[in-house]
């Protein structure tokens, strides 16, 4: 049995001026051990996917349908009591801002014994304190700045508190969102280093959204494709790369500048991701393809299995 | 500049926020609601020679102090005069000083309020200081005190709500000339030599009139709310006119022998009424300046 | 700007406003339509009776001597004398103050405590029907006379359930004696806490009872500004990111919510304090006259009553001086605690 299931779900959010659907009938599924990471740009969706796994869509975003079921618990009918106790402690979430997502008043120590007292009431101050400092440890925090407060860390180091708060109660699943986008290059090297040593040691599960192929490209056993809120392709890593099956992830790939080629043309995807206001009919992506046909137009496509990948492109599609 | 330009300058803005009307959402509903009370309760106190059953200010028409009856649906008060009656027309005293204070206050505050704004210097600081002075203090205090030197009677009430009032007008105004003052197509007009008093009255006024009439239905509400005031401390009018005002004061000494009707209906209408005004002036700043909606 | 340079500032700018103030409360008693010592005898009175009574107020001086006299006796503390009685209005003033003070204080704690509460709720049930109920609520309460809410609470709670008293300030008769020291008892006219200093749980029980109708009125009517701007201070905070965070370790929603977000939400409100005070003072006098509370606002009503025009001067620059009064200090605090303007 998978880990993560998500079957068919849909988020919109309720605006004034219209209903957005930034999660459009997306499946995917998660095995135990397995790194899935899910690509696409800005406002694909693929964030309030991350979310919808703890049932932490803010307001004015809802979960109008489809399943999500974690080991076996019903993530979106269940109790608050029920998501409360799974938040934190089943699943570890690291978000994408450190800076902003630390509690700026609140000293590193309060923002570790505030949760784990709240899951484990039992355990006495010290302990938790003991604990928190093992755990910064293997991160490569030094014990002694546990009292310090967020804005006294650097940038990578607020990156290892979050994920500290992530793990602190051994979840089996981490998401972790975006977690170097506000990183720089080394930095990020180096935190990816950690989720990667983290992740054979703790044996977690982890899914890595990112807008960032190459850091797929190193951790993700399989990888998924969103465009738009929907799921344009999902694959297992090395096929995915090797030969992309959906025209976005082929622009995808073409458009990371590799460093070894000289005098490369920049690639890049004319147009911009639709409005999801007023998405056009058909196939969401089909005003930037450059394979588009007639039936793009009008209908839109379906995931459909190929080979070992499942891909939404009427391309593929022989019915 | 032509008649019709000016027209069109204040229709068209007002015209194209009516249309986003529709997905407004809760502050739409709000001013239908809103009007549709006032329409109705001006309609009825307009009517109320001809829809009372009874004379609200003959006495003895009924029973001395009778509880809600088939014959006195709203029951009697102690002099023995219908209620119902009395709710009905009680309301034209509370309309005709709510109305007369803003017109006061929209011919004083407005020009007020565009000159100063617009000349700037000193003249701005010294009527910004007035203004100020007059808008920290509290409303019906001030009220009060002119009320009780003019003494009873509708334009003395009116007067005292304007004067209290009219400080909004003035911080409303002001801040929207302000803005306006500093931009492009108003220096344009200066430079094509236009006179002070047309760019006024043909760039700056047209902008500011959808802010006047949001302030102004609030400014009814209030007026309503501070002439209730004003009756129950005293300084209302004569006795004889029928007032939802008077009968919120008088009622009270009604109270212990338990004849809750007299200030119930009366005091329903006032809030009604208020709520109506409130509704709409509410809805209409939501229209213009609508708030952060997440 | 610095703090200091702040506060002096502030304080430059009250001096013209409380000036302007004070002129016009005298021009306004003195240059509208009627004598006032006329205005108060109703009736024909022997010129030598209003001879003497104008002398006796200063009345019959010129314009220009009565207005320094009128800005010289303030600077003393010197209100005026009552038409009445020639008694001084300041006594009647600082005995009738207390009360109003202590009114005041009970109907913020109220209506602070109402529109935070129900503005976390309203923010926290988005959209909702709850969130609907409390938005209708909070500008509902605002269009209710304050003193027809106080005749309908004295209806309910005090005529028909008799749970509370209808009026009046404390048991005929009582008065909490405050901090008793060898012979000595010192009261700051509040009884609630005089009640508490001198140890008296029955004084205390008494006082609270008479106080709840009253301050309920006068909070409840004035709360719906406050609904509505916590309401929309903890919707923007309960966006920002660390609050989702704190979520997503599974953190109790009142610990989210209040300890997390309501924090952002302080300085606003306070400010918002500062400005409803004048309301606050207004309602207050519509509530002591409908509560029998023996306040300041009552003092006013009862003398509009008797046309003392001259008390009436003195009651009407002490709200003045307290709204102006009150303003500068929250205006000061609000420097103070925003860091922005201090640094």
């Amino acid at each position: 049995m998978p880990l993560l299931d998500i079957q068919s779900l849909v988020v919109q959010y309720h605006t004034q001026k219209a209903n957005v659907k930034a999660v459009d009938r997306v499946s995917l599924s998660i095995d135990k051990g397995h790194t899935l990471g899910l690509v696409g740009e800005s406002g694909c969706g693929k964030s309030t996917l991350g979310l919808s796994a703890m049932r932490l869509i803010p307001p004015p975003g809802k979960i109008v349908s489809g399943h999500v079921t974690l080991d076996g618990i019903d993530v979106v009918n269940c109790s608050d009591q029920q998501i409360r106790q799974i938040r934190g402690k089943r699943v570890g979430y690291i978000f994408q801002d450190p800076m902003t997502s630390l509690n700026p008043v609140k000293r590193i120590s309060t923002h570790f014994v505030e949760m784990i007292k709240t899951h484990e009431p039992e355990v006495n101050e010290q302990d938790t304190i003991n604990r928190t400092k093992q755990l910064l440890e293997r991160l490569g925090i030094l014990p002694e700045r546990i009292d310090d407060y967020p804005h006294q860390f650097s940038g990578g180091m607020r990156q290892r508190v979050m994920i500290g708060l992530a793990l602190a109660l051994g979840p089996d699943l981490l998401i972790a969102d975006e977690p170097t986008t506000s990183l720089d290059v080394i930095v990020e090297a180096q935190i990816i280093e950690l989720l990667k040593e983290l992740k054979e040691s703790l044996k977690l599960t982890l899914i890595l959204i990112t807008h960032n192929i190459g850091i797929v490209a190193e951790t993700a056993d399989r990888v998924a494709v969103m465009y738009a809120g929907r799921l344009a392709e999902v694959g297992e890593r090395d096929t995915l790369f090797e030969k992309p099956l959906h025209p976005y992830t082929q622009a995808l790939l073409r458009s990371v500048p590799n460093i070894t080629k000289k005098g490369q043309v920049l690639s890049w995807i004319p147009g911009a991701p639709p409005d999801l206001a007023d998405p056009p009919p058909g196939c969401l992506y089909h005003p930037r393809c450059p394979h588009a046909f007639d039936r793009c137009r009008k209908e839109e496509p379906v995931l459909l299995k190929q080979h070992t990948s499942e891909v939404a492109c009427h391309l593929y599609d022989r019915r | 500049m032509s008649d019709d330009s000016t027209r069109g300058r204040i229709l068209i803005p007002l015209l194209q926020k009516v249309t986003s009307f529709r997905q407004s959402g809760l502050a739409g509903w709000g001013i239908l609601v809103g009007a549709g009370i006032v329409v109705v309760l001006a309609l009825m106190t307009t009517l109320s020679p001809l829809i009372s059953p009874y004379n609200p200010i003959a006495i003895n028409v009924g029973p001395i102090l009778s509880p809600p009856s088939a014959q006195h649906p709203l029951g009697t008060n102690h002099l023995g005069q219908d209620m119902l009656s009395r709710v009905i027309s009680g309301g034209a005293i509370m309309f005709q000083v709510a109305v007369l204070s803003v017109i006061v206050c929209l011919i004083v505050g407005v020009p007020i309020g565009l000159f100063a704004s617009y000349v700037g210097g000193n003249t701005d600081k010294l009527a910004s200081l007035v203004m100020d002075s007059i808008y920290a203090f509290p409303g019906l205090v001030l009220a009060i005190a002119i009320a009780a030197m003019l003494g009873p009677g509708v334009i003395n009430m009116a007067l005292s709500i304007a004067v209290v009032y009219v400080p909004s007008y003035f911080r409303i105004i002001r801040s929207q000339v302000l803005t306006i003052k500093e931009l492009p197509y108003v220096e344009a007009a200066h430079m094509i030599g236009a006179r002070g008093r047309s760019i006024l009255f043909s760039y700056i006024l047209p902008n500011v009139v959808p802010s006047i009439v949001a302030v102004a239905t609030i400014n009814f509400a209030d007026a309503i709310l501070t002439a209730a005031g004003l009756t129950f401390v005293g300084l209302g009018l004569p006795v004889s006119t029928p007032d939802w005002g008077w009968d919120l004061t008088y009622g009270r000494r009604l109270l212990p022998s338990g004849a809750w009707w007299v200030i119930t209906f009366p005091g329903l209408m006032v809030v009604l009424l208020a709520l109506g005004f409130t509704l709409i002036g509410e809805g209409l700043s939501e229209l213009y300046n609508p708030r952060l909606q997440k | 700007m610095s703090l200091r340079s702040y506060i002096i500032a502030r304080i430059l700018l009250s001096v013209p406003m409380i000036m302007l103030l004070l002129t016009f409360v005298f021009l306004l008693i003195r240059v509208l339509p009627g004598d006032p010592a006329m205005l108060h005898f109703e009736k024909n009175v022997e010129p030598a009776t209003l001879q003497a009574f104008k002398h006796e107020l200063g009345l019959d001086k010129p314009l220009i001597t009565q207005y320094f006299d009128y800005l010289a006796g303030l600077l003393r503390g010197d209100f005026g004398k009552s038409m009445q009685d020639y008694s001084p209005v300041s006594q009647q003033i600082f005995s009738a103050f207390p009360a109003t003070l202590e009114l005041a204080i009970w109907a913020t704690i109220i209506m602070v405590a109402l529109g935070i509460s129900l503005g976390v709720t309203a923010a926290r049930s988005y959209n909702s029907t709850k969130d609907h109920s409390i938005r209708i609520f909070g500008t509902v309460s605002y269009a209710i006379p304050v003193f027809f809410l106080g005749e309908v609470l004295i209806m309910v709670f005090a005529i028909f359930l008799r749970w509370f008293p209808s009026g009046g300030r404390m048991y005929p008769g009582i008065t909490p004696p405050g901090l008793c020291v060898g012979g000595t008892c010192y009261t700051t006219g509040l009884y609630v806490l005089d009640s508490l200093l001198a140890g008296s749980l029955q004084d205390l029980y008494l006082s609270i009872r008479y106080l709840t109708l009253p301050s309920l009125a006068l909070g409840l009517v004035l709360c719906g500004i406050f609904i509505r701007l916590t309401r929309s201070n903890m919707m923007e905070t309960l966006q920002l990111d660390f609050v989702t965070a704190a979520r997503a370790r599974g953190l109790k929603e009142r610990t989210v919510v209040y300890g997390y977000a309501l924090r952002n939400a302080f300085l606003p409100v306070l400010t918002m304090m500062g400005l409803q005070f004048a309301a606050l003072l207004a309602g207050a006098i519509l509530t002591e006259t409908t509560f029998s509370w023996p306040g300041l606002g009552r003092y006013l009503v009862d003398r509009i009553g008797f046309r003392d025009y001259t008390a009436i001067q003195g009651v009407v620059i002490f709200f003045g001086l307290l709204v102006t009064g009150v303003s500068l200090i929250v205006d000061i605090l609000y420097a103070y605690l925003d860091p922005r303007i201090r640094l």
